[in-house]
């Protein structure tokens, strides 16, 4: 017998990898803010800043391709709980998209200047949150709640990191005035990519609300 | 709504009378070719007696009286020299309640051909199996088709009224309330063959669940009563227009459970 609801899964299905699609393009975005940090790359930090639009306007499609679900399929139980978690994380994609414009706009400000030092902690801390938010996707394609909880545990590292950068610049500060506007623009950037890594936690934690129906904070 | 569509079925103010009563009033609205139109609205607004002026079923019942016009394909099926029968057979429907012949399957879905005069045994066989086919019922009655159609469950006798509309190639299917005495499974399996058969057929359909109407039609109209009970039409777009932002704040309050 056939699948009665077979249309509604399939747009449900379309969803997904749109989703996906959207979180693909914002990991990309920060990969590549932080790249153009560390080669001093004006245009690659355009391109992010250019390239926004295209996730700005996925968040909104894919919301409103929610709203659309809900109101004419009445979706129950795990379906509804897949359109929740949808909604709720492009909500976090289109907040990292935005974090690597920030991180971008930096960049071309300090093209301009002489580096401060080189670039050890923060590319660190890029490549988790990064490896946090590849985790927490390929948990919701896989529905693998243990890869989801394993992955929110690692935003206690990029917390770590986040702290030592602080204290580190905050010394060059200390000992170099003209370090300051440097230095707080690396800050930023140190926080950016922190916010970052919170936001995988909550697509993490959203997860494994669909799979499980049971809606914690992972990494508090 | 949509211009590229073209345009199956126009009525033009369209109203209907029982004895002195005003049941539906001045209706405009146009129907797309192969697309799903649903038509919602409260009891007694008057969904029904629209739907049964599309293949001129009002006239079955006493002092009816019908003004305005209905063009399935530009022609006004109210002229006097329109062939009632041809029209009924373009013109399909599907009721509430399934209501299969007291005859075997076969026998329920070849009816219409008989009654056509077609005698050809093989052609015959052909046009019940692609009409089963096409309502879905096929796999589930091949190996029974001789067997009374009053053994199938409610579902399946629905499938095969679908099938027996189908047969003498309607190119319109009007459906009330088609699955309202069917349990949720039968009603989802229903609404799929719906979109199935709407890629070849203009379906409208009345419906009291506005559930319905929203998973399944391309197209909704909302009909409500005025202050003397007459049937309007208060509002007609795009399915997702109307159930995510209806413009008349009438269609809101029904959608939303808080009026009508």
């Amino acid at each position: 017998m056939v699948n009665p609801r077979h249309i509604f899964d399939e747009e449900i299905r379309r969803l997904r990898t749109d989703l996906l699609r959207m979180g693909t393009l914002a990991r990309e975005a920060v990969d590549k803010s932080i790249k153009a940090l560390v080669n001093r790359d004006s245009s690659l930090a355009e391109e992010v800043i250019v390239g926004d639009d295209i996730i700005d306007k996925m968040d909104l499609d894919i919301e409103m391709k929610c709203m659309e679900l809900i109101a004419r399929q009445q979706p129950m139980a795990r379906d509804l709980r897949v359109i929740g978690t949808i909604l709720k994380t492009i909500t976090d994609l289109e907040r990292i998209a935005d974090h690597a414009v920030d991180i971008a706009k930096i960049v071309k400000i300090l093209a301009d200047q002489p580096p401060l030092k080189p670039f050890i902690d923060i590319p660190r801390m890029c490549e988790i949150s990064l490896s946090m938010l590849d985790d927490a996707l390929k948990a919701f394609v896989n529905e693998d709640t243990e890869l989801a909880r394993k992955m929110c545990e690692r935003d206690d590292l990029v917390d770590a990191l986040y702290d030592q950068v602080f204290r580190e610049l905050l010394t060059y500060m200390m000992e170099d005035p003209k370090a300051v506007v440097r230095a707080l623009y690396l800050i930023f950037i140190a926080r950016f990519l922190e916010r970052v890594a919170d936001h995988a936690t909550n697509v993490g934690e959203r997860v494994v609300y669909m799979i499980t129906g049971v809606l914690k904070e992972l990494n508090v | 709504m949509n211009n590229k569509l073209k345009i199956k079925i126009s009525v033009r103010n369209l109203n209907i009378y029982y004895g002195k009563f005003l049941a539906i009033k001045n209706i405009t609205l146009d129907i797309p070719e192969r697309s799903i139109t649903a038509v919602i609205g409260p009891s007694g607004c008057g969904k029904s007696t629209f739907l049964r002026a599309l293949n001129r079923m009002n006239e079955l019942l006493p002092d009816v009286k019908t003004e305005g016009e209905v063009s399935i394909d530009g022609r006004n099926i109210y002229s006097p020299d329109v062939d009632l029968v041809k029209l009924r057979r373009n013109v399909g429907m599907v009721f509430q309640r399934p209501n299969p012949f007291p005859k075997s399957i076969f026998e329920n879905v070849a009816f219409g051909l008989r009654i056509q005069g077609i005698r050809d045994r093989e052609r015959i066989e052909e046009t019940v199996e692609l009409s089963l086919r096409r309502a879905a019922l096929w796999d589930e009655v091949k190996d029974k088709l001789y067997k009374s159609a009053l053994e199938l469950s409610g579902g399946q006798q629905q499938r095969l009224c679908i099938a027996r509309a189908l047969a003498v190639q309607p190119q319109v299917i009007l459906m009330d309330e088609p699955a309202s005495a069917l349990d949720p499974i039968a009603t989802l399996r229903i609404e799929d063959l719906m979109r199935e058969l709407k890629e070849e057929y203009t379906i409208v359909i009345v419906t009291h669940n506005m559930q319905q109407a929203a998973r399944v039609s391309d197209f909704t109209a909302f009909f409500l009563t005025d202050e003397d009970r007459a049937g309007m039409l208060i509002e007609y777009g795009n399915t997702s227009d109307i159930f995510t932002m209806p413009k008349d704040p009438r269609t809101e309050g029904y959608i939303t459970g808080r009026y009508g």
